[in-house]
């Protein structure tokens, strides 16, 4: 009887101690070396909060973070706009409803890498997309902006969009399949037009569903590192450079421990930031329930 | 379950024009989708004099494999030229393991937390939760000091090691959320007929959990083929996963540039992942609405 008490904790043991380890312990550290003045080798003399002083310093951070407000606002925009729209149109019994939303959904098995790959050769600037363009005899057409570094930003938001609106379609699509079907009966029934009943009750209804939405897109968005690395590889110059990249660069190509790691406490940071009143609402309306 | 406008069985004409403009929007938001795919088969099959000629969408003038043979096994990666083959091999022996045990683990700790729920066990639960929000880049530097240490830097056993450690959070999680939905009352019962932790995971708790395994195995098996961060920081030269041969086949710049390799390396980049999603959308959808928003 005393063994079949401790079993459930011995299963528990390797993932208490890899939690503990590998999650928060590694968080600590990663704040102790941004705390220090760690370049090729992490050193652990604590030096306050130079490394974070450097960071808001430094230009390309600025930019990193200016790109990050840029393409989150737009790919979350876009995105739940797009999945939005598209739900609601497969949702009037649409014949070929399954096959659309397989459709739909298909980026979003694929890699961050092969996406950014195959964008970067549609927008490639003379053979992709503005060849095509120029051939049906718009000569004058031109799209650089793979290699505009005004623009760059705005190829991983078309990247970026593609890949992940079939998701959003997803989420709201499961959304609207919840709502109560007789409240748009009676709403009919008093002569409502459709737009209207959508308006004013069915998007108001799936409130919960665009806060997820939003939530899980806006930490794809301060992830987002592959397509980055894919498509642009920040460049030209550093013109769109995320977060991500910026970390990646700074910790393992340049020897900048101390400040790869501020940089990925300033990430960890926004997240938590989005995170924690998202658990704090779920956990309040689970108690209300 | 699907809702209409409430069209009798006499449609109106304004009724017909409206459902042809969804079907409309529907079809080019289809097209939308797939003109990539497309563009990416068309160009795999063509010849590099074809593509300079052609434009992306043109059909294939002539249609050749050699792409594909090249992408496969004789392209130029960093300094070897043996195509993407030898990577692709990598991926799988990394991500059968990877998935095997993170799965495994998390099906042993959803059934403790879900059924044999014991002081503290909550507030793990919870504490690990914050293993599915963390952006990776808080764990790089002291995973791969602690990789060092422990001998495995920069090799496979080390990379399918992390793949493991941080996929547990999210295999946990799916099982957690699937077996509370077993009514306490099953396992209540098997205890008072003297089934021991053991036997009531055997006998009642395995046999209606393949849903579960199948949504988990899906999701492990695409985030850990899918993964660049892991594979770019954690793995080098011949140890890398294809994802990561696949960015330094198409990004490093020396000759010309083979775009119908590219397209070729990517679709056999993206095949296992399609592969699984065509045959298991289903569970694949499952996974990513239980991995992203039950928080």
């Amino acid at each position: 009887m005393r063994l079949e008490n401790l079993l459930p904790k011995i299963v528990l043991a390797p993932t208490f101690v890899s939690t503990i380890i590998t999650i928060y312990g590694f968080i600590l550290w990663t704040a102790w070396i941004s705390f220090t003045k760690s370049r090729m080798l992490p050193r652990y003399e604590l030096e306050g909060l130079v490394q974070y002083v450097k960071l808001f310093a430094n230009e390309r951070w600025w930019v990193a973070s200016k790109n990050l407000v840029i393409f989150g606002s737009l790919f979350i925009g876009i995105c739940i706009l797009i999945g939005l729209l598209l739900a609601i149109f497969l949702d009037q019994k649409i014949r070929i409803e399954g096959t659309l939303r397989t459709v739909f959904l298909y980026p979003m098995a694929l890699s961050f890498i092969v996406t950014g790959t195959v964008w970067k050769w549609i927008l490639n600037p003379s053979l992709g997309l503005e060849k095509l363009v120029n051939d049906m005899g718009f000569t004058s057409f031109t799209f650089d902006w793979l290699v505009n570094s005004e623009m760059s930003i705005y190829t991983i938001v078309i990247a970026g969009v593609w890949q992940s609106s079939g998701f959003v379609m997803a989420l709201f699509l499961a959304g609207l399949r919840g709502v109560d079907d007789s409240i748009i009966k009676a709403a009919m029934v008093d002569g409502a037009s459709l737009p209207r009943i959508y308006w004013k009750i069915i998007i108001p209804s799936l409130r919960p569903v665009f806060f997820s939405a939003i939530m899980i897109l806006a930490h794809i968005a301060i992830k987002s590192f592959d397509l980055v690395v894919a498509l642009t590889g920040g460049g030209p110059g550093y013109s769109s450079d995320l977060p991500a990249t910026f970390m990646y660069s700074f910790a393992f190509t340049r020897g900048r421990l101390g400040m790869g790691a501020a940089s990925s406490m300033m990430m960890f940071g926004a997240v938590l930031a989005i995170i924690v009143p998202y658990l704090y609402s779920e956990l309040r309306s689970k108690k209300n329930e | 379950m699907s809702r209409r406008s409430g069209l009798g069985p006499g449609k109106s004409q304004g009724e017909i024009l409206f459902r042809a403009g969804i079907y409309t929007l529907l079809i080019v938001a289809a097209i939308y989708y797939l003109i990539p795919l497309i563009i990416m088969i068309f160009t795999s099959v063509k010849t590099m004099n074809d593509i300079r000629t052609g434009t992306l969408i043109s059909f294939p003038r002539e249609f050749t494999l050699d792409a594909w043979k090249a992408a496969w096994g004789s392209a130029c990666i960093g300094v070897t030229c043996n195509g993407i083959k030898g990577y692709f091999w990598n991926s799988v022996i990394m991500v059968v393991p990877a998935v095997l045990f993170s799965t495994l683990i998390g099906a042993a700790n959803g059934y403790v937390f879900s059924k044999w729920k014991f002081w503290g066990s909550e507030v793990l639960f919870s504490m690990l939760l914050l293993g599915c929000f963390i952006p990776f880049q808080i764990i790089l530097l002291p995973m791969a000091q602690v990789l060092g240490v422990i001998g495995l830097a920069q090799s496979m056993q080390g990379l399918i090691l992390v793949h493991i450690i941080y996929g547990i959070a999210f295999t946990t999680l799916f099982f957690r959320n699937f077996y509370v939905t077993i009514p306490q009352e099953l396992v209540h019962a098997a205890k008072i007929d003297g089934a021991g932790f053991f036997r009531i995971f055997w006998k009642i708790i395995l046999p209606v959990s393949v849903p579960i395994f199948v949504v988990s195995i899906i999701w492990q098996t695409t985030q850990i083929w899918n993964d660049f961060l892991f594979g770019v920081v954690f793995s080098s030269g011949e140890s890398q996963p294809v994802t990561v041969a696949l960015n330094n086949l198409v990004n490093t710049s020396t000759g010309v540039k083979k775009y119908n390799v590219d397209m070729a390396a990517a679709m056999i980049a993206a095949f296992p992942t399609m592969i699984v999603y065509i045959v298991a959308g289903k569970y694949f959808l499952r996974g990513l609405t239980a991995g992203s928003v039950k928080g």
